[in-house]
């Protein structure tokens, strides 16, 4: 059998059917089991315990739970104000390099693509710092007041404008697939010359264009800002996540309950994304 | 037009502006704190940074990602070669959706679903018997951390997969390759450049994690994040937000180093897959 008889690569291109098909299962298997154990084992944590048995009641204390509410609503808040922020500084930035400035654009690219290397820890460390030093040395100006309300608990600006950092290579990525699906050049100046205002050609003409490109820009920030731990923790601020790691020494089960939830929540929002971007492929 | 031409670009500066603000200044910040030692310029930060329990935090920083990027790159390939060559669509969709979810899935609530998988009341860790304390560990790490490595993984190496045309492996085949041949010779070159991004992404995320870190194992596995925080908390002496910042600037400089051993090599990249 040892013999090459030039027979054998047809042999061999034969065989291979049936031997991935065993290889691939106990992957799957693998694969399954590491992936959904976890979550079985989770589930079953926050409805059993060994005095009441089994009950749903970690997802009904959740709402009248202390904070709930609140962070959320906090959550909620910082996630619009940084989706709108974030759209209104790079829309107009991406078509501005795209119609008039094609050569800012590697540096455009390359700046929308720093936050990805920056760890977030070290980006906190930065500003952090420079808020101390900024309240120093803005203290005898007028501007003083202005750090001090970007750092108001109930609405901490100073967060917003970290995400939008944070979250601008997700956004680049998903406005610069959309504008590449359309040309933008010949639409805007086809508007343009038709008399259409620099507004009416953004939000009329571009804007349909991108809808489902903002939608999932939009949709991303929403589920980054969401699940958003170590910035809002390190400058002491109580959002959702860091609301979950507080209630989760004296009521361990009701955390693991909202991380259910929050698996969900993202499970749901890519969810969105994918129908909004599916929708659009069949045009 | 050329009036409106000339002025156009003006669109792109407030993004530039609040860049600079926002991002500019702290970078800033960051660099001038951790050569500063009260007041006066110094390297005395950064000296200190790099030894003991900081060194073998980044040290431990480090290993942990290289062991994560590592485990993680393979098992995602093993499983997205899976997936790919599937002929169930649904499951093939299936795993590629999951994916999607459990590669965004990190941070506060990843730590909890394994404490009650298996930490000290564990649901599992009672059934299997497992010591208490055993995923508060180096490796307990590694295992929570892949759970948000390999699906990312696999969605990188998914669409490089997909582009390997049947036809190579045939011509390969009648050329009389084995399948380690047509492996070790024409997918895995081919393969390369995917498989190195995913492995400096895989690093970078665990490199920069820290909410699942601190969720689950506090100060009991030294990493560098953790570090970073504690010093900025300031549960500590005054002028230990320095060390912070000095230690998040070794931070950077290691991510920045992973970087670029990658682009040169990503650049040679992919011209067989388009």
């Amino acid at each position: 059998m040892a013999a090459l008889t030039g027979l054998e690569p047809v042999a061999a291109v034969a065989k291979p059917p049936a031997r991935p098909r065993v290889w691939r299962g106990v992957v799957f298997l693998l694969a399954a089991a590491y992936f959904l154990i976890p979550l079985g084992a989770s589930f079953w944590y926050t409805v059993h315990t060994p005095v009441e048995g089994v009950s749903l009641s970690a997802y009904g204390e959740l709402l009248t739970a202390e904070g709930f509410v609140r962070s959320l609503l906090l959550s909620l808040g910082l996630a619009v104000a940084t989706i709108v922020l974030v759209l209104l500084l790079s829309l107009p930035a991406m078509l501005a390099v795209r119609l008039f400035a094609p050569r800012l654009r590697p540096v455009m690219e390359m700046l929308c693509t720093l936050p990805l290397v920056v760890p977030p820890i070290t980006f906190v460390a930065g500003i952090g710092t420079s808020l101390r030093v900024g309240t120093d040395v803005l203290a005898p100006t007028p501007f003083w007041r202005t750090i001090i309300a970007v750092q108001d608990p109930g609405f901490p600006v100073v967060l917003v404008l970290a995400y939008v950092v944070l979250v601008l290579p997700f956004v680049y990525r998903s406005l610069d697939s959309g504008l590449r699906t359309m040309d933008v050049r010949t639409l805007v100046e086809a508007a343009r010359n038709l008399g259409a205002s620099w507004p009416y050609v953004v939000f009329r003409v571009v804007v349909p264009n991108l809808r489902s490109a903002l939608a999932s820009a939009s949709f991303l920030t929403l589920a980054l800002v969401l699940g958003e731990y170590t910035v809002a923790s390190l400058l002491g601020y109580e959002p959702f996540a860091v609301w979950i790691v507080t209630v989760s020494g004296s009521a361990g089960q009701l955390s693991v309950a909202v991380s259910i939830l929050s698996l969900l929540l993202i499970w749901l929002l890519l969810l969105a994304v994918s129908t909004v971007f599916g929708r659009e492929k069949q045009k | 037009m050329s009036r409106t031409r000339s002025k156009g670009w003006l669109g792109a500066l407030p993004l530039l502006a609040f860049f600079a603000l926002v991002f500019g200044v702290p970078a800033i910040a960051l660099v001038v704190g951790a050569f500063t030692v009260q007041g006066r310029p110094s390297l005395a930060n950064l000296a200190q940074s790099l030894q003991g329990g900081y060194l073998n935090a980044m040290i431990g920083s480090v290993r942990l990602s290289a062991v994560v990027a590592l485990l993680g790159a393979v098992l995602g390939t093993f499983l997205a070669h899976a997936v790919v060559t599937s002929r169930f669509t649904l499951l093939r969709e299936a795993v590629l959706t999951a994916s999607g979810v459990l590669a965004n899935f990190g941070g506060v609530p990843l730590a909890f679903f394994w404490i009650a998988t298996l930490g000290n009341s564990g649901v599992v860790s009672g059934l299997i018997g497992l010591p208490s304390g055993s995923l508060y560990t180096f490796w307990g790490l590694v295992v929570v951390y892949l759970y948000f490595s390999i699906p990312l993984m696999v969605l990188v190496m998914a669409p490089a997969l997909d582009g390997l045309r049947p036809q190579w492996r045939e011509a390969a085949a009648n050329n009389g390759a084995t399948a380690w041949h047509y492996w070790r010779f024409v997918a895995l070159p081919v393969l390369t450049p995917a498989m190195l991004g995913g492995v400096v992404l895989l690093f970078g995320s665990s490199f920069s994690a820290y909410a699942t870190a601190n969720a689950m194992v506090g100060t009991v596995v030294p990493l560098v994040t953790l570090k970073i925080a504690s010093a900025l908390t300031g549960d500590v002496l005054i002028g230990y937000e320095n060390i912070a910042l000095a230690l998040s600037l070794d931070m950077v400089v290691v991510a920045g180093l992973v970087m670029a051993v990658y682009l040169p090599l990503q650049r040679r990249s992919s011209r067989w897959l388009h």
